[in-house]
């Protein structure tokens, strides 16, 4: 045990914030999170050959795929009185970063695989050969993925701000 | 001659993945394409946003719900607990099994060929995969045709993967599975609550049109039924009449061909 947590510990910042750039909502992304620890410690001893990293990363996202799917077909419903905290919040980097917020917003219309390569990829600094086994499709696969998705960000940002602003209340 | 850049040798520019040699060859490439060079910075730029944005997650001390340390501890204590749970669970089976266990003809019994046999085969692919949570399924495709056709090839013979969902259950995706009767193939759907439910088809040399039959090994229940040589098995941890009204709903959509 003693192993695992000195593998597990310093990567859960990072699973945090994967989740958080996948989910859209800090408090969704920490129960999946927790979800994934709580399997992480209970199948530890089965993680065959697997770096750690890809192993605790690809449980993570298969969690998160599923609650997505979830979302998809249920719809966000959200208490009133956490809407000030969750949704609303802005938070501290936003301010000074408003190009940051703008990718974030246009993010959310890519689909959840893309998405995936492109926080892996481009946040959590893995190899296209991590992203591959992680989500499980070919390195090809993950080339043409993240190709689409950063041509589909780069549109969404390109067009005219009124546009922009019809985009993000759709969502 | 030089490799001609390609759109993988951009990607791996703006994400550092170059070798210094082919680094070159790209900057030099880029140096004289300006419409190839404002696509690289602007995607250098959405990748460094998104890191900017994402960071104060990754920054603030994590909440103590998310302490490894807590959840090994926690863990270790339910273990202990339910270590004894399972000895007094075991003393019971053992005197129920010994008195009752020749009512039952459960999966336990070892048939040879047929539908039964393909129910067994069926459970014991659920036993294996339906608990996987890292890799339950080899494909993963996007329509249920294209899981569909790898079927039919798997068992060579016309296989159909039905949709679920109005009980409930997408799909996730399948793999090829061996039996002792060829290969089959076995696909596997979820609900909102992330129960399993897992389908397996394979050719039936026995048993070529067969009513559905009932199956059941511990508290997994299956059904199994075969029509123009395809045989159908569907397993999962429901009660047996709520899966029976599913596998009719699934028996419905897969006519004979």
């Amino acid at each position: 045990m003693e192993e695992l947590i000195s593998q597990i510990e310093p990567m859960i910042p990072a699973l945090r914030r994967y989740a958080r750039g996948l989910l859209g909502d800090i408090d969704t992304a920490d129960d999946v999170v927790q979800d994934c620890l709580e399997k992480v410690v209970a199948h530890w001893s089965r993680r065959k050959n697997d770096d750690p990293r890809t192993w605790v990363f690809t449980i993570l996202h298969n969690l998160a795929a599923n609650k997505l799917r979830q979302r998809s077909r249920r719809g966000i419903s959200v208490d009133i009185d956490d809407v000030q905290d969750t949704l609303f919040a802005s938070e501290p980097t936003q301010d000074r970063n408003l190009f940051g917020k703008e990718v974030l917003t246009a993010m959310e219309t890519l689909p959840e695989d893309q998405k995936g390569i492109l926080l892996l990829v481009s946040v959590e600094d893995l190899t296209y050969g991590e992203a591959s086994k992680i989500l499980r499709v070919p390195v090809g696969t993950v080339m043409s993925r993240l190709s689409r998705a950063r041509e589909k960000l780069r549109q969404a940002l390109e067009k005219p701000k009124a546009n922009r602003a019809n985009l993000r209340s759709v969502k | 001659m030089r490799r001609p850049i390609c759109e993988d040798d951009l990607l791996a520019f703006v994400d550092g993945a170059l070798d210094d040699e082919r680094r070159f060859e790209v900057e030099t490439y880029l140096a004289s394409d300006d419409r190839a060079m404002s696509r690289v910075s602007t995607y250098r730029n959405q990748s460094a946003a998104l890191r900017q944005s994402l960071d104060y997650v990754a920054r603030e001390p994590v909440p103590s719900r998310l302490n490894i340390r807590n959840i090994v501890d926690g863990r270790s204590r339910r273990r202990l607990f339910s270590a004894w749970q399972v000895a007094a669970a075991a003393t019971v089976f053992l005197a129920i099994g010994g008195t009752c266990g020749w009512i039952s003809r459960d999966l336990t019994s070892m048939p040879s060929a047929g539908v039964a046999a393909l129910a067994i085969e069926a459970s014991a692919s659920y036993q294996a995969f339906a608990g996987d949570l890292v890799r339950p399924v080899e494909f993963r495709p996007d329509t249920r045709d294209e899981l569909a056709i790898l079927a039919s090839e798997t068992i060579g013979g016309p296989a159909r993967v039905p949709d679920l969902s109005a009980s409930g259950f997408r799909l996730m995706g399948g793999r090829v599975v061996p039996t002792a009767h060829g290969p089959g193939f076995m696909w596997m759907y979820d609900d909102d609550k992330g129960t399993r439910l897992v389908m397996m088809t394979r050719r039936m040399e026995v048993d070529k049109d067969s009513t559905m039959r009932e199956a059941k090994k511990g508290n997994v229940n299956a059904w199994t039924w075969s029509q123009a040589g395809i045989g159908y098995s569907m397993v999962s941890a429901k009660s047996a009449p709520e899966l029976k009204s599913i596998a009719d709903a699934a028996k419905a959509q897969i006519l004979p061909i």
